[in-house]
C-alpha cells in the first residue's frame, strides 16, 4: 500500500479515526463511572506507553533490557521538579524535558549495550533500575526536601487551564499517547526503524551494510528511555497522582517486560494488548474470587494464581507463539478473511454453474 | 592504626564470608548454564521456591529437619523434572533469549506457587546455627564474624568441592561436559541428554535448596529472597557463566567490594549503596573482560 502521509497509509488513517472516535467520543459518553478512568484507562494509557518504550529497545532493536521502570522514575522525578522550580516551562513543556532526562539516562546506561549482549546487557540495565531509584531516595534535592517519602504531586495545568478531574486527565493522557504512538510508528517503519530491525536481526551483518551500530544502539535507548520518562511522568502525575521511588520498581520493570513480550515484540499495537491484558487479568480474577466463591479465596491467594498464570502464558507463549498476542490477533484476522475469501470464491462457483 | 587494620579485616572477612552466599546462589546458574547454555533466570524463585517449602513442611507439618530437607530435595527434583519437560524440551531448537524469556516466566510460577501454597509472611528459619560472632575467634583474633557466615563459607566450599570433582572425574560430569559442548553430538554417541538435563536441573534445585536455608536463615525465609538472589547476576559476570571456581572467586569479590564500599565511602553518599555497586562492577567488568574471570572466551558465528 502506498503511504498517503509521511509513512501512514490509508489503512492507517482509517484505523486511527476508529480509535479517535472510540476514544474521544464513544468512551466519554458511555463510560460515566470514574472507576474506569483512574483505575483502567488512565493506567493503561501509561503502561502502554512505557511499553512502546520497551518495545523500541527490545522488540525492534533486540537489545534485552529491564529498567524500564528505572526511566519511568527519573521522567516522573523531573517532572515534579521541573514543574516545582521551572514554572515558566508549563506543563507540555516540563514534559518533553523530562522525558529528554530520562533519555540522558537511556544513552548512559544503554552505552554497554555496545560491548555486550543477552543477558549480559540485562544485568547491565538493572544497574540502571537500581541506581536511578537508590539516587532519587538517597538525595533529598529530588524530593524537594520531603521527609514523608510520599509527595503529592502538582496539579495539572497546561495554558492556564486545570485538569484535574479523571476525564480531564484522560484525555491529557489521550493526547500524549496518541501522539508518541503515531511518532513512534513512524520512526518503526522509516529509515530509523529499519536500522533497528537490521540491528536486531544480525548486528554484524548490519554494521558490515554501513548500519551504524553506536548510533542505532545508543539512538534506541535514548527513544526508548525518552517513552519510558514521559510514561513514568504521566503515570505518577495522572495515576498515582503522587510520587515515591518504591512504586517503580524492578516488580513494575518486569511488568512492563510482560506486556512487551506477550503483546508481541516487535509491534506497536502489542504494547496496548499487552498492556490491557495484564492489567485487566487481576481485575478479572479479582472480579471471579469476589463474584463466584464469594470472598472465600483469599486475596493474597488470588494475586498468587494471577503470578502463576502470568508465568504460564509466558512459557505457553514462548513455545506456541513467541511474537505474542498481536501474531495472535493477526492469525485470527488472517483466518477470518481468507474465510470469507474462500466463501466468496464459493458462492462465484456456484452462480457460476447455476449459469451453465 | 592497629585498630583501623583490623576493622579493615573486619569488614574484609565479613564481606567475603556474605560473598560466598552469592556464590552459593551462583552455583546453581552455572550448573544449569554450563551443561545446556541455558541461562536460568528462575534460580534466584528456586531459591525462594525450595527453602519455603522446607519450612513448610517443618512449621506447618511438623515434619523432622532432617526429613523435611530430603522432602524438599525430592521436590525440587520434582520441578526440575517438569521443567525439562514441559518447558526445556519444547525449546530445545529456539534461541537463546527466548529460553531465557521462558525461565523468566518460569520464576513467575515457582514464586506464585510458592506463596499460594506457603502463604506469604516472613517465616523465621532456625538452622541452631546462631548469626553472632563467635565467642573464641572474637576473643583472640579480635575479630567479630558470624558464626553462619563460617558455616555458609565452609558449606560453599565442600559443595563447590564435591561439584568440581563430580565434573572433572566422573563418567557424568565427563557426559555433562560434552552435552554442553555440542548437545547434538553428545546425544549421537549415545548420552542421554534427557537424564542428563534432569539431573543437572535436580542439582541445581538441591544447591538452591542449601542457598536458600543460608539466606532464610540470617533475613528470614521470605519473597525478597528473589530479589537478593538478583545479585548472583553481577557474580556470574565477574567469575564468568560456565565457570565453578569463577562463582566463588566472583561471590568472594562482589561481597568484599560491596561491604569495603559500603563502610568506606557508602557514609558520603548516605548509605545503602549496596543496592546497585555489584551492577556498577559488573558493568566495568563487562567492559574491559566480558566474558568474566574464567569463564570461556564468547565467540560469535556470522
Amino acid at each position: 500500500m502506498k503511504p498517503i502521509f509521511m509513512t501512514y497509509t490509508k489503512k492507517d488513517l482509517i484505523n486511527l479515526a476508529v480509535c479517535m472516535v472510540l476514544s474521544v467520543l464513544i468512551i466519554p459518553t458511555f463510560i460515566k463511572t470514574e472507576y474506569w478512568y483512574t483505575s483502567i484507562l488512565i493506567p493503561w494509557l501509561c503502561l502502554a506507553l512505557a511499553t512502546i518504550g520497551q518495545q523500541i529497545v527490545m522488540g525492534y532493536t533486540g537489545q534485552l533490557a529491564l529498567g524500564a521502570a528505572g526511566f519511568m522514575a527519573a521522567g516522573a522525578f523531573a517532572m515534579f521538579n521541573l514543574i516545582l522550580r521551572v514554572p515558566d516551562l508549563g506543563f507540555v513543556g516540563s514534559l518533553i524535558v523530562s522525558g529528554l532526562i530520562a533519555a540522558a539516562f537511556g544513552i548512559l546506561f544503554g552505552l554497554p549495550s555496545l560491548k555486550v549482549r543477552g543477558i549480559y546487557l540485562m544485568v547491565a540495565t538493572l544497574a540502571s533500575q537500581f541506581f536511578i531509584i537508590w539516587m532519587i531516595d538517597k538525595f533529598g534535592w529530588f524530593k524537594n526536601y520531603d521527609s514523608s517519602g510520599i509527595i503529592t504531586a502538582q496539579d495539572i495545568v497546561i495554558l492556564g487551564k486545570p485538569f484535574t478531574t479523571p476525564l480531564a486527565m484522560y484525555f491529557v493522557c489521550l493526547a500524549v499517547t496518541t501522539i508518541l504512538t503515531l511518532l513512534a510508528m513512524n520512526m518503526a517503519r522509516g529509515s530509523t526503524g529499519r536500522n533497528w530491525m537490521a540491528v536486531r536481526d544480525m548486528d554484524i551483518a548490519a554494521e558490515s551494510m554501513g548500519v551504524s551500530l553506536l548510533r542505532t544502539k545508543v539512538q534506541a535507548f535514548a527513544i526508548s528511555a525518552f517513552y519510558c520518562g514521559v510514561a513514568g511522568a504521566l503515570f505518577a502525575f495522572c495515576y498515582l497522582k503522587s510520587l515515591e521511588p518504591v512504586a517503580f520498581d524492578i516488580k513494575l520493570s518486569f511488568k512492563i517486560l510482560f506486556m512487551c513480550i506477550l503483546g508481541g515484540l516487535g509491534t506497536i499495537n502489542g504494547a496496548f494488548i499487552g498492556a490491557a491484558f495484564i492489567l485487566l487479568f487481576p481485575v478479572l480474577l479479582n472480579a471471579i474470587g469476589n463474584n463466584v466463591f464469594h470472598g472465600a479465596i483469599d486475596a493474597t491467594i488470588i494475586s498468587s494464581i494471577e503470578q502463576v498464570i502470568f508465568g504460564l502464558l509466558m512459557i505457553i507463549f514462548m513455545i506456541y507463539e513467541p511474537l505474542g498476542m498481536a501474531k495472535l490477533w493477526e492469525n485470527l484476522k488472517q483466518s477470518l478473511r481468507s474465510k470469507l475469501f474462500s466463501s466468496g470464491i464459493k458462492n462465484l462457483k456456484s452462480s457460476a454453474q447455476k449459469s451453465e | 592504626m592497629a585498630n583501623e587494620l583490623l576493622f579493615f579485616m573486619e569488614v574484609l572477612v565479613g564481606g567475603l564470608l556474605a560473598g560466598t552466599m552469592y556464590s552459593l546462589v551462583a552455583l546453581g546458574f552455572v550448573l544449569i548454564f554450563k551443561a545446556s547454555a541455558t541461562f536460568n533466570f528462575s534460580q534466584g524463585a528456586m531459591v525462594f521456591f525450595s527453602v519455603l517449602a522446607f519450612c513448610g513442611f517443618m512449621q506447618d507439618f511438623n515434619i523432622p529437619f532432617v526429613l523435611a530437607f530430603i522432602l524438599a530435595a525430592l521436590l525440587m527434583v520434582v520441578v526440575g523434572l517438569c521443567t525439562e519437560r514441559l518447558v526445556l524440551r519444547p525449546l530445545m531448537n529456539a534461541s537463546e533469549d527466548t529460553v531465557l524469556m521462558a525461565t523468566i516466566g518460569l520464576g513467575y510460577v515457582l514464586e506464585g506457587l510458592a506463596q499460594a501454597a506457603w502463604g506469604v509472611e516472613v517465616r523465621r528459619l532456625d538452622l541452631g546455627i546462631g548469626d553472632f560472632p563467635v565467642p573464641w575467634i572474637a576473643d583472640n583474633l579480635k575479630l567479630f564474624i558470624s558464626a553462619l557466615d563460617i558455616t555458609a563459607g565452609l558449606v560453599a566450599a565442600i559443595m563447590i568441592i564435591g561439584l568440581f570433582l563430580l565434573f572433572k572425574y566422573t563418567k557424568i560430569g565427563l557426559g555433562l561436559r560434552a552435552v554442553a559442548d555440542d548437545a547434538g553430538a553428545a546425544s549421537s554417541i549415545g548420552i542421554p541428554l534427557k537424564h542428563i538435563m534432569l539431573l543437572v536441573w535436580s542439582a541445581a534445585g538441591v544447591v538452591a535448596l542449601v542457598a536458600g536455608c543460608m539466606w532464610g536463615a540470617r533475613a528470614g525465609v521470605q519473597f525478597a529472597l528473589v530479589d537478593l538472589a538478583l545479585k548472583a547476576l553481577p557474580v556470574l559476570i565477574i567469575g564468568g557463566f560456565s565457570s565453578i571456581p569463577g562463582a566463588i572467586i566472583g561471590g568472594l569479590i562482589i561481597g568484599a567490594v560491596e561491604k569495603i564500599l559500603e563502610v568506606y565511602i557508602g557514609p558520603f553518599f548516605g548509605g545503602a549503596i549496596e543496592g546497585w555497586a555489584p551492577y556498577v562492577l559488573a558493568i566495568f567488568f563487562l567492559l574491559y573482560r566480558p566474558e568474566g574471570l574464567f569463564g570461556e572466551k564468547i565467540i560469535r558465528r556470522v
